[in-house]
């Protein structure tokens, strides 16, 4: 096995049916092979993120991806990135989810309590619709977390902003 | 709920024959996603297989069931054994069952799921928190009909799966509902 090469793609833009095909089908063509991705739409914008792996270069891919962004309606950004170790994480997995009416500063105060105390972020998501601003993550607390102290604290922050704030486990059924 | 006490007496003692532990095949092997066969309950080799997925999820640390295509035989066998799970409410402790299918359910539920043949992933899945399940016990053939709630309906209803080709990751309730698995049993 020769050494793995690992780029990080991310297109953004203006969403129309068709983008993840094409964008997916020029990477196929240079034989790289897409290992994580995630896309959503973030107001409408077309957003995705993708690892994949193989040896073109990022000069490259960026040439048979410029049909894409010819238009002006997408960008693209290519960046070769190193292989992450995957730490198994010790502690506790939790779902954090918070609501409210929108105001600036909710998300920096809410994740600057997991943050606080050494609590990892893997994922996030916020929504916002009319007035209602929504926030859920998924949270690793280290073993050594307090989590009623970061339950208190979530909810001191909460309620300071006027909005809801709930922490709860995510379990996992073994079956 | 209504335990079915047949069920609930069934030990692995009554199939007359001592299991031996099975190699677990993890996805994504093809036997994992392809309908299981039908199987005659009352055959040598249907019983064997029985007793092999009982004493393989007996050595299985926190396995409460196993499905037979996990041991790589693609066939409609399950067992599942709740009763030391602190989420279980009424149970019918261990059982097999052939040929099983789900008859009804109501009450859904979301729940995130780990499976011995997926270890890197969980993933949240809506089911049935009460269902009743027809099926046929290995050994005599007799058909049984059980009314199961809670995390024995979930168990039943992921081996259920398991038999039909089907894995959690299958009915993953969205397309960001399937999560990197952190901690390892
Ligand atoms: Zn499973």
């Amino acid at each position: 096995m020769g050494q793995v090469t690992l780029h990080a793609i991310t297109v953004l833009g203006h969403d129309r049916p068709g983008i993840i095909a094409e964008t997916t089908g020029k990477l196929a063509g240079l034989g790289l092979n897409l290992e994580d991705s995630t896309m959503t739409l973030l107001r409408g914008h077309f957003a995705m993120m993708l690892v994949c792996e193989g040896d073109a270069a990022d000069s490259e891919i960026e040439s048979a991806l410029a049909p894409l962004t010819a238009d002006g309606s997408l960008t693209v950004t290519v960046r070769e990135v190193p292989t992450e170790e995957t730490q198994a994480a010790e502690g506790t997995s939790w779902i954090l989810s918070v609501h409210g009416g929108d105001r600036p500063g909710i998300v920096s105060a809410v994740v600057g309590v997991v943050a606080g105390v050494g609590g990892n972020i893997t994922d996030l998501t916020t929504r916002l619709a009319g007035d209602l601003y929504l926030l859920v993550a998924e949270v690793d607390l280290p073993p050594a977390a307090d989590v009623a102290a970061v339950e208190r604290e979530l909810a001191s922050v909460a309620a300071e902003l006027g909005v809801g704030v709930s922490l709860r486990a995510a379990e996992t059924d073994e079956l | 709920m209504t335990v079915n006490t047949r069920v609930l007496e069934w030990t692995e003692s009554d199939l007359g024959v001592a299991g031996t532990l099975r190699e677990v095949v993890r996805a994504p092997a093809p036997v994992l996603s392809t309908v299981g066969d039908t199987v005659d309950p009352t055959s040598p080799d249907v019983v064997r297989l029985a007793a092999d997925l009982v004493a393989t999820m007996r050595v299985s640390p926190g396995c409460v069931g196993l499905a037979a295509p996990q041991v790589g035989v693609g066939a409609k066998v399950f067992c599942v054994d709740v009763s030391a799970h602190p989420k279980t409410r009424d149970h019918h402790g261990t059982f097999v069952l052939c040929n099983a299918e789900v008859v009804s359910g109501s009450r859904n539920e979301k729940a995130r799921e780990g499976c011995m043949s997926v270890p890197d992933f969980t993933g949240d899945v809506k089911r049935p928190s009460r269902i009743v399940v027809r099926g046929q016990l290995p050994g005599t053939g007799e058909d049984v009909e059980l009314e199961a709630e809670a995390f024995e309906a979930r168990a039943l209803q992921h081996e259920i799966d398991h038999c039909d080709g089907l894995l959690f990751l299958d009915r993953a309730a969205g397309a960001h509902a399937v999560y990197a698995r952190k901690t390892y049993l």
